[in-house]
């Protein structure tokens, strides 16, 4: 390749990309690409920048392979086989297209001129399983939004009770955005699979950071994200169960890639990135659970000791192993928020941050308003070391504190 | 027969190489990561990258309002939201458009093309004036096949006579040729950053009027309410990067057409038989189809590659496929014309030796394959 070996070659930098002021513990929201992620992936997008699909030459081909093995890489993290996996733009399309292309697919192939029109899904699901719900109701289906219990987990039996002959699918988070909590998914699938029911988890939480097996777990379709496990953004995947087979009408149509179920070029170096940052997170998952566990530990017993009233909101027991979500009573979360600049937090999911309406999560867990909005989120993440969890717990106790002195709330 | 050390790549029109530009803007946005719905300082550094982006962006395109561009994962979700997006009862597409513009509405009705793959503008005219329901027509700007260029005023210019809203996939137009939303009359506009040297999975439709769009993707309210998912900000960088590349560099597509002129020359002289589709017709600097009768274009694929030459049978994403290309079909090319048709696309970095590289290859084959060559034009 003459031509382009004339070019002064494009150069993406590795080099680690670290922690910089203020400390980052919004990890839910999106995380750090690793280095080593980083490292695989530059090679794609320069000297093996060809088309996956342009299989005709070796440009392509080159590609194709790298992709495969990345499909592999996911797969293997949740015992799937990699022809389940298909790649998508996020979770949010792996969200939308598990949903509505199971509902579109239903109602496209009757059975006798009958389909399933009923979709559960807990009222606490992420955002975008509830607007794709919302949507398929503008359809004409019919959704039960589930509500949980103030621990924040849903209800098997509570579950069992809203399956009906008509139901097609249940979505249900494995580990939640906000609060951290990790559904009995085993139960969950159990139950579905045993009605006839799909079951879909939104795992773009707890991908590579808690053990997931669609086999034992009984799980259909199962959402990934990149961009949550220090690979990349603009990359996720879906994982298609093929035995019982699941089938889905695409929300992406044209080229006919991906089996068909998600058409347009696959972006190479992104889906490197996240075959990479699910081996990464695949193969460190034990020790870097307990870590964080512990981390989170101290933050939160240090933090209690110095702030009287705190609280976490959700079980803490099922949670995910670097995720809080605390109310300082008394102080409105934005305040608090602003009081401590150097530390990167949230009130709770990222795509709705910037509104003022409370956390619609925190509200089903049956907190008042003045609680859910007295909230924040801590998400302690791979490059989170000691010494800023410590450096948090100073600043966020001494801002609570001053506020709490200068007479808390103006509610 | 062994694979060839030197390599030239000629399928520009599959994917193009990252600029430089677009390595150093997503470098730096590597390092500035954050979520750009965030509200810590993180979360607004990463806004500002997409927003800056958004300028860049709408500059491909003329005099655009930024607010317009929607960020989406490539061109093919953006053709899916703009023919899906606006919810318009009739839609129609020409007979030559790309599979993801095809295949986005199934029920959509077809627009005929005349033998140089351009669009019937009277036969759109009496479609159009069937019936008064809303409609939309999308039809591409330049056809990735063939490189043939649509005559996008006198399409948008009927189709709003008739109330219809326009939209023009550019894909491959943009970066090559010098856009304008506004002369184009386009309602909306499909880009794709790694066609013009940002990286895959980044793509935009652009918005110039006031069509309404509903959500393809839902859920937070990422891009005004109109594609939601955490916005992919290195990606989004790097587009912007390119862009600006793309828009300074145009002036480098005179060479490149005199480099595929120069190609299409030599193959006539070589070859009597070949034949360049779509050559009567204004097409893009940089795409040439070429057939070389009676020798099946998977053949010539598979043996330029040995000899280090990329090209292919025609779009990357059906290039794994055997079967008829509809783009060929719908110019009415004979079938056995159209089974041996190569497409050989150039870009920005495109030098005299690939196209020497080229020349060579294709001419030793066309000399392997003459029996067949023959054979095909007695028959």
């Amino acid at each position: 390749m003459t031509s382009m070996l004339a070019d002064p070659r494009p150069r993406l930098s590795s080099e680690p990309v670290v922690n910089t002021p203020p400390v980052y513990l919004d990890n839910q929201s999106t995380t750090p690409v690793d280095p080593r992620v980083l490292e695989a992936m530059l090679p794609y997008f320069t000297e093996h920048f060809g088309n996956p699909h342009s299989t005709s030459h070796a440009f392509g081909r080159v590609a194709a392979e790298a992709i495969e093995r990345a499909r592999g890489e996911i797969a293997g993290l949740i015992q799937a086989d990699p022809r389940e996996i298909v790649f998508t733009s996020g979770a949010t399309e792996s969200n939308n297209l598990a949903i509505k292309g199971a509902a579109r697919f239903a109602r496209a192939h009757p059975q006798n001129g009958q389909f399933r029109n009923h979709i559960v899904a807990l009222q606490t699901e992420h955002k975008c399983v509830l607007e794709s719900c919302r949507e398929l109701e503008q359809e004409g289906f019919a959704v039960t939004y589930l509500p949980v219990a103030p621990d924040g987990l849903a209800s098997v039996a509570a579950l069992e009770g809203a399956l009906s002959e008509q139901t097609l699918l249940v979505s249900v988070m494995a580990a939640h955005n906000e609060i951290g909590v990790i559904q009995p998914l085993a139960e969950i699938g159990a139950l579905c699979r045993s009605k006839g029911v799909l079951f879909h988890t939104d795992a773009a939480q707890a991908f590579g950071k808690i053990p997931l097996d669609v086999g034992a777990m009984k799980i259909d379709l199962l959402s990934i994200s990149g961009h949550k496990i220090y690979g990349p953004k603009g990359i996720g995947a879906l994982y298609i169960r093929r035995r019982p087979r699941v089938r889905l009408l695409p929300l992406i149509d044209g080229g006919g890639q991906e089996r068909g179920l998600r058409s347009g070029t696959l972006p190479t170096p992104l889906g490197v990135g996240l075959g990479r940052a699910a081996a990464i997170a695949g193969a460190e998952m034990t020790e870097e659970a307990e870590r964080l566990r512990r981390l989170r530990d101290g933050l939160l017993r240090n933090l209690a000791r110095r702030v009287p009233g705190l609280r976490v909101n959700g079980d803490l027991e099922h949670r995910l192993p670097g995720s809080l979500n605390l109310m300082f009573p008394e102080i409105p979360a934005l305040t608090l928020i602003e009081a401590v600049p150097s530390i990167a937090i949230s009130t709770g999911s990222a795509c709705t941050s910037a509104s003022v309406e409370p956390s619609y999560v925190l509200r089903a867990l049956g907190l008042p308003e003045t609680l859910a909005n007295a909230s924040i989120r801590i998400g302690l993440g791979r490059f989170t070391t000691a010494a800023e969890a410590d450096f948090a717990v100073d600043a966020l106790a001494a801002a609570a504190n001053r506020l709490t002195q200068q007479g808390g709330i103006p509610t | 027969m062994t694979t060839s050390q030197i390599e030239s790549y000629l399928d520009w029109n599959a994917t193009a190489p990252l600029r430089p530009e677009a390595a150093a803007a997503m470098s730096e946005a590597l390092g500035r990561w954050g979520n750009p719905s965030s509200v810590h300082r993180r979360g607004r550094t990463a806004r500002q990258i997409i927003e800056r982006a958004r300028e860049a962006v709408a500059g491909l395109v003329g005099e655009v309002d930024p607010s317009g561009v929607i960020f989406v994962s490539g061109g093919t979700e953006a053709n899916h939201l703009a023919l899906l997006g606006p919810g318009r009862e009739r839609v129609l597409v020409s007979a030559v458009e790309h599979d993801s513009v095809r295949h986005a509405v199934p029920a959509a009705e077809i627009i005929p093309v005349g033998p140089e793959g351009i669009v019937a503008l009277d036969a759109l005219d009496r479609l159009l004036g069937v019936d008064e329901r809303p409609a939309l027509v999308s039809v591409m700007y330049a056809n990735n096949e063939t490189g043939v260029v649509q005559p996008v005023t006198e399409i948008a210019s009927i189709a709003h006579r008739h109330g219809a809203a326009f939209h023009c996939d550019a894909v491959q137009a943009v970066g090559k040729l010098a856009l304008e939303a506004g002369a184009m009359g386009a309602d909306l506009v499909t880009l794709s950053a790694h066609k013009i040297g940002g990286a895959p999975g980044v793509g935009a439709l652009v918005v110039t009027g006031g069509v309404d769009l509903a959500p393809l993707l839902r859920g937070g309210g990422q891009e005004h309410r109109r594609r939601a998912g955490t916005e992919n900000l290195p990606g989004i960088a790097g587009f912007a990067a390119a862009a600006v590349a793309a828009a300074a560099e145009l002036a480098v597509y005179e060479r490149v057409a005199a480099l595929r002129d120069g190609l299409e020359a030599e193959i006539a002289a070589i070859a009597p038989e070949a034949v360049v589709l779509g050559a009567a017709a204004n097409r893009l600097p940089n795409t040439s189809a070429i057939a070389m009768p009676g020798v099946a274009a998977e053949t010539q694929v598979v043996a330029l590659d040995l000899d280090g030459v990329m090209i292919s049978a025609g779009a990357a994403c059906s290039s794994g496929k055997v079967g008829p290309s509809h783009v060929l079909a719908a110019m009415r090319v004979d079938r056995e014309i159209a089974a041996s048709t190569i497409r050989v696309s150039l870009g920005w970095s495109s030098s005299e030796a690939d196209i020497e590289h080229f020349l060579r290859a294709w001419s030793a084959l066309y000399r392997r394959c003459r029996g067949l060559v023959q054979r095909a034009r007695a028959a």
